[in-house]
């Protein structure tokens, strides 16, 4: 069988210089046509900036998917008594995803033009880039490469001659996975304990301060310069409709070569398995399950690795999604309940404590896996599982708890059987003591 | 609340007086430039990081409130906020806090054995401090370099790419005053 193999072209390429091997400061970036036509851009109508982006059906590279023209487009024109604001997700966390690391340290000035181009569309004189506090040294990079575009002319006042005026700032978080929820990330930025605001109001229009802010995520807000440059068409041209646009897919776990590699949307996860990350080791027959798009995604079996399409709604009919497109290979080596209990740890150790359902959810669902994965649960505490996770969902102000028990979820369905092999002996011997004691 | 606090903070460990240095100051100055002039609390969180940096890499009380005096803060706002990220240490840490991630990616890819070698190396498992107050031991949760996986967090740096052996090899250097290459301890190919 020969594998579909469609590279996608130095030229066609956002990230040049994601695997770091050519220079990450302002004079390789403008090299490989780094802030080409930015000027232009800046003296574009701010309307028409949004139209291109809701043709080009960008959506979100954080993990939601949400349309970026139609966020965009929600925020207020700016007065004197309400500026607004735009903030950059770099708050990466999600376990599998590293690909805003690589955007942050081998090709920073993408994300520095990308705000550049957010902030003067949304009318922002300040835009705010929240990284992740472990990323010390790659916010020092970014600082970096922010430095020397003040020197250049390409932040600051009047950029270019333009008139246009941006300020931008980093800010470190502190070791927190919920502050990649773009309320909690505000309450963090704003000094407070990273927990997520009830919605609406939605941050457009009381966000940061209280004022009109936009969230985007790294991936997102450096895609929107080229998307301007190069026009929709360019960019409609890979993946399905509704799911355009290049990738990164950081793919990671039992591969032999381990990559953050850009590629057209709606490849095949095969694909980019075999022909990008060195294949399944083992071989792709050894292949036991793939978490498509961070730790939040519910797997996919084997056999659906067979056909899976990775863009936002082909995943679907798997009942998973993309998410942050971060692939974590498990192969049959792998003791794959020992990695879903420890993915459901996470998210216990991560909750932010606000909603109850979560707060105390998190806890028994950490037990339960913990005591299948003992052989100390009983074959009804699948089901109690499979029950406590639907009384989760939906219960709470935000995502969070939905992308702990999704997992768990996608766990039962399709290894449900691993966790049978598992409790029997429990069973019967709790029943011979049922027995003992009547 | 109070009581657990105090029970963390060894009375020797924590100093008399805590006062920001000249250089400190400036950077706290810098800090607050960012945010608008009305919201400097906004810089609590780069304030406890930029306290726990110049005194002793942990934060006890006396230094979170002087944090909240910077900034005219309630002090149990600062507490809050200290409690609550995970990256404040809220107890004495080695000279050295050795974070090894044993999340999904690398869990998959041989943490067992890193985290197995830092704990014979530094002689401290996680959750501890080795007799000679040079290391801490700690496991973490994801810190997003999966494709370079398995990989530990030493102070600031990542140490990526790892192999029990690399590993060792990082932490020795340290325990040497040397200073081993941040990053992927791949060996480049000669």
């Amino acid at each position: 069988m020969t594998l579909q193999h469609t590279p996608l072209s130095y030229e066609d390429r956002i990230f040049k210089n994601l695997d770091g091997s050519g220079d990450w400061s302002i004079k390789g970036y403008q090299e490989r046509g780094g802030y080409d036509g930015l000027k232009k851009i800046l003296t574009t109508d701010t309307v028409e900036i949004i139209d291109t982006l809701k043709q080009s059906a960008l959506r979100g590279r954080g993990g939601a998917g949400f349309p970026t023209g139609l966020k965009w487009s929600f925020m207020p024109k700016p007065t004197k008594e309400r500026p607004t604001y735009l903030v950059c997700n770099a708050d990466e966390g999600e376990p599998g995803t590293c690909k805003d690391r690589d955007i942050l340290r081998n090709d920073p000035h993408t994300l520095v033009e990308g705000m550049i181009v957010g902030c003067y569309t949304l009318g922002a004189k300040t835009g705010y880039i929240y990284i992740r506090g472990e990323y010390y040294d790659e916010a020092n990079r970014l600082q970096a490469a922010i430095d020397e575009a003040y020197e250049a002319g390409l932040l600051g006042k009047d950029i270019l001659g333009t008139g246009v005026c941006v300020d931008l700032h980093i800010h470190l978080g502190a070791g927190a996975y919920i502050c990649g929820e773009e309320t909690a990330l505000l309450e963090s930025l704003e000094g407070k304990k990273g927990q997520p605001r009830l919605k609406p109001p939605f941050p457009a229009g009381f966000g940061l301060y209280g004022m009109p802010t936009t969230i985007n995520n790294v991936e997102t807000l450096a895609q929107v310069p080229p998307i301007l440059k190069k026009g929709v068409k360019w960019w409609t041209q890979f993946g399905n409709p509704n799911n355009h646009g290049t990738k990164i897919f950081s793919i990671s776990g039992s591969v032999n070569k381990p990559i953050n590699i850009e590629a057209p949307m709606s490849i095949t996860l095969k694909e980019l398995i075999e022909h990008y990350a060195g294949g399944v080791i083992g071989g792709w027959d050894n292949l036991q399950a793939v978490i498509p798009g961070g730790s939040s995604t519910p797997m996919l079996s084997a056999e659906n690795c067979q056909d899976a399409v990775m863009d936002f709604d082909s995943l679907m009919q798997y009942k998973t999604g993309l998410g942050t497109a971060a692939i974590v290979v498990m192969n049959k080596d792998v003791d794959l309940l020992r990695v879903m209990k420890r993915i459901s740890g996470f998210y216990k150790h991560e909750s932010c404590g606000q909603c109850s359902p979560c707060r105390e959810g998190m806890g028994w669902i950490y037990q339960l896996m913990n005591d299948i994965y003992h052989g100390k649960a009983d074959i009804s505490d699948i089901d109690k599982l499979e029950d406590l996770t639907h009384r989760i969902d939906g219960h709470t102000i935000c995502a969070f708890a939905t992308g702990a028990i999704w997992p768990v979820q996608g766990t039962i369905r399709h290894f449900r059987h691993l966790m049978e092999q598992k409790v029997q002996p429990k069973k019967t011997a709790s029943k011979a003591k049922t027995k003992k004691s009547a | 609340m109070s009581s657990v606090r105090i029970v963390h903070e060894p009375a020797d460990k924590v100093r008399d007086i805590y006062t920001w240095s000249k250089s400190a100051k400036a950077e706290v100055k810098k800090i607050l430039a960012k945010y608008p002039k009305d919201q400097s609390r906004s810089a609590v969180i780069p304030l406890l990081h930029l306290a726990q940096r110049e005194f002793d890499g942990w934060l006890p009380t006396k230094l979170m409130n002087l944090v909240a005096e910077t900034l005219d803060m309630p002090y149990i706002r600062v507490y809050e906020v200290a409690t609550f990220y995970t990256m404040f240490n809220l107890a004495p840490v080695g000279k050295y806090h050795v974070q090894v991630c044993t999340n999904c990616a690398c869990m998959i890819r041989g943490s067992d054995k890193i985290l197995e070698a830092v704990e014979k190396l530094t002689g401290a498992k996680a959750g501890e401090s080795s007799a000679d107050e040079m290391f801490t031991v700690s496991e973490v949760e994801c810190l997003g370099a999966c494709v370079n996986a398995p990989m530990m967090q030493v102070n600031d740096h990542y140490y990526t790419d790892l192999d029990a052996e690399s590993a060792k090899e990082v932490l020795t250097a340290l325990k040497e005053g040397k200073t081993p290459k941040v990053g992927s301890q791949v060996k480049e190919a000669s």
